[in-house]
């Protein structure tokens, strides 16, 4: 009785139609020491279902690495704030900057006189640096005698070439 | 969401997770990674979690795709699985012994498997689940689950059969 149940059991199994419950039937059945001799086969297979069901994932999992992804994320929000901050402060600053220029481009002589005063002493110093630069400039004749002097250098090479040609 | 808390959801299904790996990378090192790697991802997505109404469903469904993508990229690079669990065709005598272990046998019939049918006979009778939940996993409707089922386990025993019958392969 029991084996024509289980038989039913097996065909509605190869069909995929059993239930799990039935299914759990089937797996404590086969899992018996002696099952009738034409289903033997059948006992591998449930024995393995049983015996895979018990393998365990033993690994540890290291949780700790993504807690500080989160910091970096939380850091990279705060370089972007920070950004902000070093740019307004930018404009902030450029600000002063633009009017004391405008201050400096119109003068700050309320006399023109005065202001003549001070431009011609400005340009008088301006031209005696000018004529401090071009008495150095002097000196690039020593070059130029240095220059005639690598002329004798070809008579060692004519000296040479007649060695070789020996 | 705290460590503790992320561990009470987790805890139940890793290992079905880790099994579900295995069965399709085969080794036990890759399922190990791959575990971890589906685990790590679910922690960085843990904000999430909550809004996902099957959480074990969807790690099963990612640890799939997971396994599918590593499967993938080794084919492309042209890399055969190595791995120190994995029998191949070769008869020395210790593997004689044990291809004599007809509950190996089965372990190999499943590996032939392909891996459509392979994931399902995993989910449905190792791990028991519904065939409905089954279809959601795999995104299939429930009658391809049911015929895929069907023929895995047709294959399986008559695999067994002729191994029984014959006790040669």
């Amino acid at each position: 009785m029991v084996l024509n149940n289980i038989e039913k059991l097996l065909d509605k199994y190869e069909n995929g139609e059993t239930s799990l419950k039935e299914e759990q039937q089937l797996k404590h059945y086969f899992s018996q020491e002696t099952v009738a001799p034409h289903l033997e086969m059948y006992k591998p297979m449930f024995a393995y279902f049983l015996v895979n069901q018990q393998e365990q994932f033993t690994k540890d999992v290291p949780l700790n690495p993504d807690s500080y992804r989160d910091k970096r994320t939380f850091n990279y929000k705060w370089i972007s704030v920070a950004a902000v901050a070093v740019l307004m402060l930018g404009f902030y600053f450029k600000e002063p900057i633009v009017s004391s220029y405008e201050a400096y481009a119109y003068g700050t002589f309320n006399k023109p006189e005065k202001a003549l005063n001070e431009v011609t002493k400005s340009l008088a110093m301006i031209s005696s640096h000018f004529n401090k630069g071009t008495s150095t400039v002097g000196y690039l004749n020593e070059v130029n005698k240095g220059t005639s002097t690598l002329g004798y250098l070809n008579e060692i090479e004519n000296t040479t070439s007649i060695i070789f040609k020996n | 969401m705290t460590q503790v808390e992320f561990l009470n959801i987790v805890m139940p299904f890793k290992d079905k997770v880790f099994r579900l790996a295995k069965r399709l990378l085969v080794s036990t090192e890759e399922a190990e990674d791959a575990t971890q790697e589906v685990l790590l991802r679910l922690w960085n997505n843990k904000k999430k979690i909550q809004e996902y109404k099957n959480v074990e469903a969807f790690s099963m469904t990612m640890t799939k795709n997971f396994c599918f993508d590593k499967l993938k990229s080794k084919q492309a690079q042209n890399l055969k699985i190595v791995h120190s669990n994995y029998e191949d065709g070769n008869t020395s005598l210790q593997k004689q012994v044990e291809l004599n272990d007809s509950v190996d046998w089965v372990s190999k019939i499943i590996e032939e498997l392909p891996e459509q049918q392979k994931i399902i006979i995993q989910l449905r009778d190792i791990e028991e689940y519904d065939l409905d939940e089954i279809a959601k996993m795999l995104n299939m409707n429930n009658t391809a689950v049911r015929v895929n089922l069907s023929r895995a386990r047709k294959t399986i025993r008559e695999k067994l059969t002729s191994t029984h019958k014959y006790g040669i392969k």
